[in-house]
């Protein structure tokens, strides 16, 4: 199956309520693959086409803030017309899954996979201090995987969830072992859950419900944005998610995630064929980071090569892994943009001309 | 005779709803959105509603209606009410979900969510307070200001070769097959109160029927943005804004006839 059709596979099968997107290249096929299937008959999911991208994350907004399972899925342009939204689910404190199957940019850019949404997904995006919980596929047997996953997480820290992908894991065709089926929640499950901030209509046993990022009052806006930070801290301490692979012995070791990795996977082989002594750290989370790793790995690699579909957005994260390590270590990128993916070959060169070979 | 005399119970003539919230309105005195708050919690507790009813509060004056009803409550971003509440009332069909807005929040900023929510027939009630201004952001003009009105962004009155003409969305929403019922009102008399209330009721009866999208504009005064008084701005509406938004049904499908003229 395609990447973008076990998206909208994944989500019927975890349980989701909702859906509500846009068409945009290179993801169009998730809404589709819903629309085909017809989910309302089977497990009650609602999915509507909305009218734009703005609209969409709004009837995200609207639907989390009942406590319902509901996520939306665009590519680049249309996360950026979604992040005030978005700014404004992470101020609500609202949990959802937001999909971005990137492309190039910036502007209209390119229909082609890219990765240089990476900033726009850790450091926030929209205006505010906010963090999104961000996974990064690099198969499609985790687009299958991290869709609950996301969801989980997104409950458990009421923050929105991203799954930040790129057109070439969305078109790209796997075999995917799909979950089970997982009920949906019943309105009592939702109210004996989430009945302490979800809109599901006051009661007399409760107070009312109020779903707003709305505090006019600075000393108590405040008091929010410290709540919010040590979620983010405490998101940090424990879900920090990757795949270390060969790293064991690694003098120099490649940081990348999504497609990259894939590539850097290979890289790693044909440069270990020749005897380099190299690896592949693969975040899973990129946030949270996985700096405890990368301060670990620090103590005995000499180098890291960040291999990113950008011009060089992760290596920041990298670097500041490795000082709050206390250590020194060199660390470069090695990136293509506009929508091109590096091949294996190149990238195993940029890191025997930028580390092997000044070492020997 | 002592008024503690008068206070008694079987002397009640009229009370506030209990879903009103006993607090200090930040609301001008002399603005509508007191009294059309008033009547949206009457019919709540009248039509016993409050453990079903999710209300979508917009940006502008009434940012903070949260504050004053006592149901489950939304706050959405700018103009995006008509969404926010399309993904409530999606997803939870049985619940009676309404959004209050302003003109700045639906006629401006909010066009694109409102018209496609209508269009859908979303099954929800549209509030919409019509004061011919941004009164929240210190009374600079709004799409429905009329022509020759002076804010403080038009200082020398509404030019229609500057602006444009004043957008008058209850028209345009009547004309789109997804709205059931769309009424434009008024809130300054006791007459157009208990009309008001009237057509909030049947706004609210044809959602709790899942008939679509009911509209009701409510022409209102803003008297601070205007810079009069409450009494001038009374008069001032009847004279000015109703001529160019005058009150009524315009669209009811539950008559044979559409009662939109145009």
């Amino acid at each position: 199956m395609k990447g973008n059709e076990v998206l909208a596979e994944a989500a019927i099968r975890c349980g989701c309520d909702g859906y509500f997107g846009y068409p945009i290249t290179p993801q169009s096929e998730v809404m589709e693959t819903l629309m085909e299937r017809e989910p309302w008959n089977e497990t009650g999911m609602v999915v509507l086409q909305a009218e734009s991208e703005v609209a969409s994350i709004n009837m995200l907004y609207g639907a989390a803030g009942t406590g319902k399972r509901v996520m939306t899925s665009s590519s680049s342009p249309g996360i950026s017309l979604m992040t005030e939204g978005i700014s404004y689910i992470a101020g609500a404190e609202l949990p959802c899954l937001v999909v971005n199957v990137q492309r190039g940019g910036p502007g209209l850019g390119t229909i082609q996979p890219s990765q240089a949404d990476y900033f726009q997904a850790v450091k926030g995006g929209g205006h505010g201090d906010y963090k999104m919980i961000v996974l990064a596929p690099s198969s499609v047997q985790e687009m299958n995987d991290f869709v609950d996953l996301a969801f989980e997480l997104a409950f458990k820290y009421r923050n929105p969830a991203m799954i930040l992908t790129d057109g070439a894991i969305g078109q790209m065709m796997e075999k995917v072992q799909l979950s089970d089926y997982k009920k949906r929640l019943t309105e009592e499950e939702i109210i004996g859950k989430w009945g302490d901030w979800a809109t599901t209509g006051k009661p007399a046993s409760r107070e009312r419900n109020i779903v707003t990022s709305l505090e006019l009052d600075s000393n108590k806006n405040e008091l929010n944005n410290r709540r919010f930070q040590e979620k983010y801290k405490r998101m940090e301490a424990e879900e920090q998610r990757y795949e270390a692979i060969r790293c064991e012995d690694a003098e120099y070791i490649f940081v990348a995630f999504g497609t990259s990795a894939r590539v850097c996977e290979k890289a790693v082989d044909l440069g270990r064929e020749k005897g380099h002594k190299i690896g592949l750290l693969r975040p899973i989370t990129l946030f949270p980071f996985p700096k405890d790793i990368i301060g670990q790995l620090a103590k005995n690699a000499k180098g890291f090569l960040s291999i990113e579909m950008n011009a060089g957005q992760m290596i920041e994260d990298i670097k500041l892994s490795i000082y709050e390590a206390g250590l020194v270590r060199r660390v470069e990128h090695f990136g293509r943009m506009g929508g091109i993916i590096p091949n294996p070959a190149e990238v195993l060169e940029a890191m025997e001309k930028m580390f092997i070979q000044k070492s020997e | 005779m002592d008024i503690k005399d008068i206070i008694k119970p079987e002397n009640l003539v009229y009370g506030s709803s209990k879903l009103l919230i006993d607090t200090i309105m930040h609301y001008c005195p002399g603005c509508t959105h007191g009294v059309i708050h008033k009547l949206i919690a009457e019919l709540i507790e009248e039509m016993g509603l409050q453990e079903k009813t999710i209300g979508v509060a917009p940006v502008g004056c009434s940012v903070l209606a949260y504050n004053y009803i006592d149901i489950d409550w939304q706050e959405a971003a700018h103009g995006r009410a008509p969404a926010v509440a399309t993904g409530v009332a999606r997803l939870n069909p049985d619940k009676f979900v309404f959004t209050y807005q302003g003109d700045g929040d639906l006629a401006s900023i909010g066009t694109g969510e409102i018209i496609h929510a209508c269009n859908r027939g979303e099954n929800f009630l549209v509030v919409f307070i019509n004061n011919g201004i941004y009164g929240m952001t210190g009374g600079q003009m709004a799409p429905t200001t009329i022509e020759g009105m002076v804010t403080s962004t038009t200082p020398g009155g509404r030019d229609i070769g500057l602006n444009g003409f004043p957008l008058k969305m209850t028209d345009l929403v009547a004309q789109l097959p997804g709205t059931s019922y769309v009424s434009r009102q008024a809130a300054h008399t006791a007459a157009a109160v208990r009309k008001c209330k009237r057509a909030l009721k049947k706004g609210i009866q044809n959602v709790l029927d899942k008939k679509g999208t009911s509209f009701i504009e409510v022409v209102s005064t803003c008297n601070s943005g205007w810079k009069m008084t409450p009494v001038q701005a009374n008069k001032w509406m009847e004279d000015n804004m109703i001529p160019y938004y005058p009150l009524g049904d315009l669209k009811d499908t539950d008559k044979k006839e559409n009662v939109t003229g145009n």
